[in-house]
């Protein structure tokens, strides 16, 4: 097929990072490809994209102002772990600990993947003490980026936006020039097509789950922060249209809200044994990516725009504590968006946030009635028979009671 | 009384006195419960509890109610309770055990635990943030997040006059602003600074002496264990925190450990090797853990926790009482960021501090329950040994449940950094 909208050429590199879709045949073939993107641990783009001599901002679950690191030229990618054993990251850590700090540890320790700055944010008792922990191995900054952790102080997006700027001046010794605010406009424009274009695909999800599966979506989604955003835009400009008239038809399946990957993700045979029994209409899956709802204003004060887009326009999750944002009520709400008759309450082992939520959903939907599915995955896991097997009876359950 | 005016028993004041004092606080709180006094639930690293005494809140610290349950050798019984109402296993024992409390109406080994009306916390541990969401569900309460922004990188803090200290410093003194107002609408008091000066001046003291009885630990034989006696005045340090009890505890401990180093009256009469405890220590076994090195010579000369589960007060910050707003944000900005680096970049200051405290060997306890102080610690150990040539022993266990707690294992391990020790002593250079 010929190229369409192809990958621009925006990077210090002299062609697209992720040129595998471009010639791609059809959708099976993108999706193929984004999903090797996806599980692969020696990050392919990211290695193209520094032997085109750019630098790579690595930042940790959950959300991060990835607009001030593009303005800067950087290549902000998203950390989220990887399909490794962590033979070298074990050393650095205690027995008691979830999956996603130990592989993301060990790309890096591995030489998998190579950065020039890494960011965490405070999002659990865990990942706070991983810019120590980076640091402590790399040379290169190793920051804690403080996201507002009172999201209802009058003065939190005051605080974000010298924070946003602290960060700003960080990047700039980083890539060694300047960002200015048109830089920061112009790439605000980049995200904030790339906000529109996942919300279409999540559209699709809610009104035709049938033509797009959680694990498709989930790789369409995830390789964006592996890529510029200026490729996964036009990857997904490409791919839309190809998924909205796909020639699938609706089933007799129960329509699903999965709740429980906000950080550590799911393996992709998991989404998958998930996608074989049911719709899920909506997820939480990558949240980061789509933290902010809204298009944020390029213009004004873009620091200001992008830290009042974190605190005002954006979803939610089991990390960030806002008084407006119960998280039961925004799980209800985000169903009844949806039009989900269930949910798939999941969490990563050892991850507190993710499982003391659960306890709160659970005992919610129990007073409302609405039926729920209670698992614990590990990115790493690799037997999912005994969870299928659970998933269709609780699937089927449903079925013959309606 | 001796000769030189001191009290004959001032030996093990401290211990008796804080013990008193403990049980009259549950006593207090008992009362609290059943008069329906405005309670405030807090926690140790930023309780503020500055603000909270201005409006004459009960401060309950739910870590340390938790922990007396392990100490007092019934908190399975409330995590098995906590888990059956659905937390799993995974989760911090410490809010496990909270969460049960709460179950059985505030019922507790040592007394009856109100109920919150409000509950102040800071972001020094996410958990709290995650404890919290539990009240606000049970009771409706509201919940106040005074966010502190920690260290960014290692090595790289900020003080008063840069302009990114500063730009913290604003968004807490805001924030305090902002805990005043709700503390006036739920008690339906105004605020009165002249208080607010009074309660300082108690922790002033306060954050003075533990400061300086800290320092007396490098005294040889140490005074006091860091891990047993630390923790009782400890708790102290965070329930007293304000007060003119808490001051006069103090006053009273400093003048022990003084008479203690000037004597050479050790904690242990045979202290062979100096220990640095870094974690929380063990409480399912509290009393056998720490003779599995006492009981080898080991004397816990200083740990980690009397840092951070101080909120900071090891630095002894000082409030300036002519500006009691401003020096407070800057306080607890300050004090609450020392207990995050306590944490999490602690490094530098564990090389600091060995040689003073003429330290031998450095005990890494890694727990299941709290991996805040947790995960950083075998890095933290490697990144030590490969700086300084020091004996180091990594150990996990439990703050709470005794289930991961292997007492065997433990002493296993603790007998082989013991014989690495003696080894290293006979063949050091005289």
């Amino acid at each position: 097929m010929p190229r369409r909208n192809g990958p621009l050429t925006l990077t210090p590199t002299a062609g697209p990072v992720f040129p595998n879709w471009a010639d791609a045949g059809g959708l099976g073939e993108i999706l193929a490809a984004c999903r090797d993107a996806v599980e692969d641990p020696d990050y392919p783009t990211v290695r193209r994209w520094r032997a085109g001599g750019g630098k790579v901002v690595g930042h940790f679950q959950v959300y991060f102002p990835e607009e001030i690191a593009h303005a800067a030229g950087l290549l902000p990618v998203k950390i989220r772990g990887a399909l490794v054993e962590p033979r070298h990251a074990d050393s650095r850590f205690g027995s008691y600990l979830c999956s996603i700090l130990k592989t993301s540890l060990e790309v890096a320790l591995g030489g998998r993947l190579e950065l020039d700055m890494f960011v965490s944010h405070p999002i659990c008792d865990a990942a706070r003490n991983l810019a120590g922990v980076w640091g402590r191995n790399f040379g290169y900054p190793c920051q804690i980026l403080y996201l507002p952790q009172n999201a209802n102080s009058r003065h939190a997006a005051a605080y974000l936006r010298h924070e946003y700027d602290r960060l700003r001046r960080e990047i700039e010794r980083v890539a060694g020039r300047p960002v200015t605010d048109d830089d920061l406009g112009r790439s605000i424009a980049v995200f904030n097509e790339n906000r529109r274009l996942i919300r279409r695909l999540y559209a699709i999800k809610r009104l035709a789950p049938w033509k797009l599966a959680v694990d498709e979506a989930y790789v369409l989604v995830t390789v964006g922060g592996l890529i510029p955003r200026e490729e996964h835009n036009a990857l997904l400009r490409r791919v839309i249209p190809w998924v909205e008239a796909r020639p699938a038809a609706p089933q007799d399946r129960i329509r699903v809200v999965l709740e429980g990957g906000f950080c550590e993700q799911p393996p992709l045979e998991l989404l998958g044994v998930m996608a074989r029994s049911c719709y899920v209409v909506d997820d939480d899956l990558m949240i980061g990516l789509r933290w902010i709802e809204d298009d944020v204003p390029a213009d004004g004060d873009p620091l200001f725009n992008l830290a009042d887009a974190y605190l005002e326009h954006a979803t939610y999750s089991p990390v960030q504590h806002d008084l407006r944002k119960p998280k039961e009520r925004m799980l209800l709400e985000r169903m009844r968006r949806a039009d989900a008759s269930a949910a798939i309450l999941t969490a990563a082992k050892m991850c507190e946030p993710g499982l003391e939520d659960q306890v709160t959903h659970a005992r919610t939907l129990d007073d409302l009635g609405i039926p729920y599915f209670v698992s614990e995955f590990e990115q790493n896991m690799s037997s999912f028979e005994h969870l299928e097997i659970q998933l269709e009876t609780f699937v089927e359950r449903l079925l013959f009671a309606a | 009384m001796t000769a030189n005016g001191q009290p004959a028993d001032i030996v093990g004041r401290g211990i008796r006195d804080g013990a008193a004092l403990f049980r009259r606080r549950f006593a207090d709180l008992t009362e609290a419960a059943e008069r329906g006094q405005p309670t405030a639930y807090v926690f140790v690293m930023g309780s503020l509890a500055e603000i909270l005494r201005c409006f004459d809140f009960e401060l309950v610290f739910p870590e340390i109610t938790s922990l007396q349950t392990a100490v007092r050798g019934v908190a399975h019984e409330y995590l098995d309770q906590a888990e059956d109402y659905g937390y799993s296993p995974d989760i911090c024992g410490y809010v496990k055990a909270d969460v049960a409390l709460q179950l059985r109406g505030g019922a507790h080994p040592m007394g009856r635990i109100p109920k919150p009306t409000l509950a102040v916390l800071t972001n020094a541990c996410n958990t709290y943030i995650k404890w919290s969401e539990i009240w606000e569900r049970l009771y409706r309460i509201p919940v106040f997040t005074l966010d502190v922004p920690g260290t960014r990188e290692a090595g790289r803090r900020t003080w008063p006059g840069d302009p990114d200290f500063e730009a913290d410093k604003r968004y807490v003194a805001s924030q305090i602003e902002e805990l005043i107002a709700l503390c006036e609408a739920v008690t339906g008091r105004r605020f009165d600074v002249d208080r607010l000066r009074e309660v300082m001046d108690h922790t002033n003291a306060l954050s003075r002496a533990w400061r300086r009885i800290i320092d007396l630990n490098k005294s040889v034989p140490a005074p006091f264990n860091a891990l047993t006696d630390g923790t009782v005045y400890l708790g102290v340090v965070n329930a007293f925190r304000g007060t003119p009890e808490g001051r006069a505890y103090f006053d009273d401990l400093v003048e022990e450990m003084e008479h203690k180093a000037a004597r050479g009256i050790g904690a242990q009469a045979d202290e062979a090797f100096r220990l640095m405890f870094l974690g929380i220590p063990c409480y399912p076994i509290f009393r056998r853990f720490n003779e599995l090195f006492t009981g080898r010579g080991g004397s816990f000369v200083n740990s980690t926790y009397l840092w951070f589960a101080a909120g900071g007060a090891n630095l002894g910050f000082q409030y300036d009482l002519d500006r009691p707003l401003d020096s407070l944000a800057e306080g607890v900005l300050i004090s609450v960021r020392d207990a995050m680096d306590s944490m999490f970049f602690q490094v530098q200051d564990l090389m600091d501090q060995a040689e003073p405290y003429g330290v031998d060997g450095i005990v890494f306890h890694a727990i299941k329950s709290c991996r805040t102080v947790s995960t950083g610690l075998a890095d933290t150990r490697r990144a030590l040994m490969a700086a300084r040539d020091i004996p180091t022993l990594f150990i996990e266990s439990d703050m709470m449940d005794r289930r991961v707690v292997s007492e065997a294992q433990l002493k296993n391990r603790i007998d082989a950094f013991f014989e690495n020790l003696a080894t290293r002593r006979k063949l050091a250079p005289a």
